[in-house]
């Protein structure tokens, strides 16, 4: 069968049995490797990206039912050579050890700020506790995600204060 | 004159992680990530039943499916005697099935196709027909006359017994305890659980039929040392294997033993000419590869009425499962079992140890732990906090009052080990202070009197890590020596390339600030290699929390040698007599002239450019230290808990963690090493279990079974320090990766205790789930 969708903003498509999994799809037709495969009852969220904007663990989805979708993997996450704030979060944190989970971990935590820009730690714990990290123990996980929160507020700030001072802007 | 110095990234600096660039943008080269050109795919079938006689395997129908290339059966690899393979303690283990299965999960017949999906569908077309017999899922079982027996393709196997293992002095330990004015014992079980990392254990075989060069990607946590067991295994010459362990998605123990998909994915590698990749599932990963724990332990420490320590008397029987291969010293049957006196100053012990053969997954590996450490630790700290709650004293005031004081170091255990260095009373005495101690135990108090059920736990562990020395520590005959090999440029950056391994501990950055420390070259000038045996030098690997008290002392060594070259070039640059120069923060400078100086990146240059007659060009050394002994890393760990007495749940309140694990080289990673082992410890104290129906079905074969600790459960921690250094390694550093695994699971447990103390509770063995709790409450007489 065939699937057609959007990966990181480009468009992808293949022929695949109707049974493959998303997952598998990603990487082995597109060999875009950054999603990872940490289990096989849907319980690590290791292969974690986002369909819509919204996480979902891509080993539960067929490849088939992404069709017409838009999909952000890990690798989507810069711009370039520029880190996304979740990407530095997690360097500046040491938010990752072994980095298994890591891909799946910065998409939740990216979703996660785009619904709520400024999260408490609960917030934060809940929304990854679908997504198990073996290494870390999650403290500087959390950390991670806050530091990307400050980051994002601190981008909103400037690009506020820039259209501010622009001549006649509002 | 360029003398000015940059030297980011020296010891003590919590620099940020040099590996995280490629992992944070999803380019990680993690073992399933590896695509050779016309690769295949091996899925192995794994045995239903925990213990049956194979009558037939009947692979037609699967070798007729689309993709497929080759169907492995045992018998086929018997025709090339592979039928079974030599394990890391001296046992061997089936590696595809012949006669019989001995667990669930077994190895039994394996398929090579072109696709995962196709060798999968094919594998479930294999057709066995077994005979079930009856299986032994315990030690008492297998124990039991008329036990069914397991290993009857071994000649004078007569029973499951394996061994019997002793340490210590009976005579004396005897005489103790016959003065003693109180016994208390303690007996308990540290049930089997897993390392499960996240990423499962894998390999692609890519056997180069023209040149005969078997190149091996692996999971490795031990490549070098992989290496040389397939040579022996195969027969293969070894300069012509090459075994690769890429990036490493995390192995706690789980990645150190060879396991039989290793070995089919080789030979099928062999016999069809095309690379052949292996990567196991969750269930397969849970089912068949490495364990820990499993033993059944009972304790007796003898007290007098002053409360002072006079003898502890241990015996623990170890299920071992259908074959022994537990990775360990070959000297030691239940690995370092025996440092089960801990942290204090017990004059006589009695250890004794037996091993069972069970018909469960083989492979007894320390899950983040130094060889069955965990496993002591736990015991003896569970141990003295009852004795303290059965004499009437403070758990903290007992232990100080037992614990061996730091005059004493050297300090020469009574079951033979001698402790480096440590300070118990101080890192005590920090944790009690961070966590409130005195007001915490009032409040304690009262809140018990309102009918609350809380308690507090500590463990003041001690690790023993570091393996070896070489004399007395090997792996089938390896010493467990540790190697560097340092090479700086002619522009003064530099590359290493180590032993052993990393599988997320950061090596990339550790061990480059070590070269900071000794030559000056910042950290980020350092490039750090391992895994691939065809570059690094020989090493036994990450484990046992080994790399930076072995493998970083000779980073350190290594360096060092290149300093004392570099000291008679700068002497031949500067025109000065070599004990005239100093050295510091990388540059030699003339004595009372410290502007006449050479930087490391001019002397490196000099190597290659300006050397003095006679002098071999080049900058490069390479070390292999053999350490004098091991490091004993401790700490201590205290745990607040609140029990919901309606549902018999645990609510961990605090976690202090001080830890003493000498110098710390990267504080950041140091940290985060410890947040992850009391994560995992809180899922071995509350979570983590493997076990079997009477069928000998594996329960916890999969994660929705096996329970791992998320954001969600796990508490948050509070880190404190003490630093003694270690006397002996050249850096002062003892390894610190375990410790918190070996700690916390006995402070859990002990706040707990503490909490059924007034209900008259000594033991609920782990995991503490709420269903044993709320059974004890109410065998007490709550909630009736
Ligand atoms: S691989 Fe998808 S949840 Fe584990
Ligand atoms: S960093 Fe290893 S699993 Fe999270």
């Amino acid at each position: 069968m065939k699937v057609t969708l959007t990966v990181n903003g480009s468009d992808r498509s293949g022929d695949v049995e109707p049974r493959v999994l998303l997952v598998d799809f990603l990487r082995t037709n597109l060999r875009l490797t950054g999603t990872h495969v940490g289990c096989d009852t849907s319980s690590c969220g290791a292969c974690t990206v986002l369909i819509e904007g919204e996480p979902v663990k891509s080993c539960t989805v067929l490849a088939v039912q992404a069709t017409g979708r838009s999909i952000t993997t890990v690798e989507g996450l810069a711009q370039g050579a520029n880190l996304s704030p979740i990407q530095i979060g997690f360097h500046e944190e040491h938010g990752l050890q072994c980095g298994f989970c890591t891909p799946g971990m910065m998409l939740v935590g990216t979703s996660l700020l785009e619904r709520n820009p400024n999260p408490t730690e609960d917030e934060i714990r809940w929304a990854i506790s679908g997504n198990i990290c073996r290494c870390t123990g999650y403290m500087n996980i959390v950390k991670a995600i806050k530091h990307a929160a400050m980051l994002r507020e601190a981008a909103t700030a400037t690009t506020r204060e820039k259209a501010g001072a622009a001549p006649g802007g509002q | 004159m360029a003398t000015e110095v940059h030297m980011h990234g020296r010891i003590g600096e919590s620099i940020k992680r040099k590996e995280d660039g490629r992992f944070i943008r999803g380019k990680g080269n993690y073992l399933d990530d590896i695509e050779l050109p016309g690769m295949l795919h091996m899925a192995i079938l794994r045995s239903p039943h925990a213990h049956a006689r194979i009558s037939s395997v009947d692979t037609a129908a699967a070798s007729g499916m689309p993709g497929v290339i080759a169907v492995v059966t045992g018998e086929l690899m018997a025709q090339h005697k592979l039928a079974w393979m030599p394990t890391l303690s001296y046992d061997t283990q089936a590696v595809l099935a012949t006669d019989k299965v001995r667990f669930q999960g077994q190895e039994v017949a394996a398929v090579i196709a072109e696709s995962k999906y196709q060798a999968e569908d094919a594998r479930d077309a294999i057709m066995v027909d077994y005979d079930v017999l009856p299986a032994v899922i315990s030690p008492q079982q297998a124990k039991e006359a008329g036990a069914a027996l397991i290993r009857d393709d071994k000649e004078n196997q007569k029973d499951n017994h394996i061994y019997h293992w002793e340490a210590g002095d009976q005579e004396t330990t005897k005489a103790a305890f016959a003065k003693a004015d109180k016994v208390v014992r303690l007996h308990t079980f540290y049930p089997r659980c897993h390392p499960a990392p996240l990423e499962t254990c894998g390999c692609i075989a890519d056997v180069n039929g023209a040149t005969g060069k078997a190149t091996i990607y692996m999971t490795s946590q031990a490549p070098h040392a992989i290496r040389t067991v397939f040579a022996l295994v195969t027969g293969l010459p070894e300069q012509n294997i090459r075994v690769i362990s890429p990036d490493i998605g995390g192995g706690f123990g789980n990645k150190v033993p060879v396991y039989p998909g290793y070995v089919v994915a080789t030979a099928a590698s062999l016999l069809i000419g095309r690379p052949v990749k292996w990567v196991e599932d969750r269930t397969e990963n849970l089912i068949s590869t490495g364990f820990a724990r499993d033993f059944h332990m009972t304790g007796d420490l003898a007290v007098d009425k002053d409360g002072k320590m006079l003898a502890l008397r241990v015996h623990l029987d170890s299920d071992n499962g259908a074959f022994f291969a537990d990775a360990q010293p070959t000297k030691f049957k239940a690995g370092l079992f025996h440092i089960v006196t801990g942290s204090y100053d017990i004059p006589t012990a009695h250890v004794t140890a037996d091993g069972y053969y069970t018909n469960k997954a083989p492979g007894g590996v320390a899950y983040r732990c130094s060889f069955r450490v965990t496993e002591a630790s736990y015991l003896i700290e569970r141990l003295v906090t009852n004795a303290a709650i059965e004499l009437g004293m403070d758990q903290a005031e007992f232990r100080m009052k037992n614990f061996i004081q730091p005059e004493q170091f050297p300090y020469h255990s009574a079951t033979g080990w001698v402790y480096d260095s440590g300070d118990y009373p101080k890192a005590m005495n920090v944790a009690l202070e961070q966590l409130g101690y005195d007001e915490l135990r009032k409040d304690v108090k009262a809140r018990r009197k309102k009918g609350e059920v809380t308690g507090i736990g500590i463990a003041s562990f001690t690790e023993v890590v570091g393996a070896g020395h070489g004399a007395e520590f090997d792996i089938l005959g390896l010493r467990m020596f540790d190697s560097a090999e340092l090479r700086v440029h002619p522009t003064g950056k530099a590359i290493l390339r180590m032993g052993t391994k990393s599988q997320g501990q950061g090596h990339e950055t550790t061990f480059a600030q070590i070269v900071t420390e000794e030559l000056g070259i910042p950290a980020a000038d350092v490039a750090v290699e391992e895994g691939d045996t065809d570059t690094a030098p020989y090493g036994l690997g990450t484990y046992a929390s080994r790399s930076t008290p072995v493998a970083g002392a000779a980073t350190a060594m290594v360096a060092r040698k290149l300093r004392d070259k570099g000291r008679k070039i700068a002497a031949h640059l500067l025109e000065a007599a070599e004990e005239d120069l100093e050295w510091e923060s990388g540059r030699f400078y003339v004595k009372g002239s410290p502007d006449k100086a050479k930087t490391i990146q001019e002397i490196a240059f000099a190597a290659y450019t300006n050397i003095p007659d006679g002098m071999e060009a080049g900058l490069e050394g390479v070390h292999y230290y053999d350490p004098p002994n091991m490091t004993y890393p401790f700490g201590t760990y205290a745990v607040v808990i609140d029990i919901d007495k309606g549902t018999g749940q645990v609510k961990v309140r605090r976690v202090v963690a001080v830890d003493d694990c000498g110098v710390r080289i990267n504080p950041m990673i140091v940290e985060g090493q410890i947040h992850g082992g009391l994560a995992e410890g809180y899922g071995i104290a509350f979570m983590e279990l493997i076990t079997f129906d009477p069928e000998g079905n594996c329960i916890g074969s999969n994660f929705i079974d096996y329970l791992l600790p998320t954001a969600w459960e796990t508490p948050r921690f509070e880190l404190g320090e003490t630093v003694t250094p270690s006397p002996h390694h050249p850096l002062g550093a003892k390894g610190v990766g375990e410790s918190p695994t070996v700690g916390s699971p006995a402070a859990y447990v002990n706040a707990v205790m503490d909490a059924l103390a007034p209900y008259g509770v000594t033991n609920i063995d782990m995991p503490v789930t709420s269903d044993k709790v709320w059974a004890a409450l109410r065998a007490a007489g709550v909630n009736e």
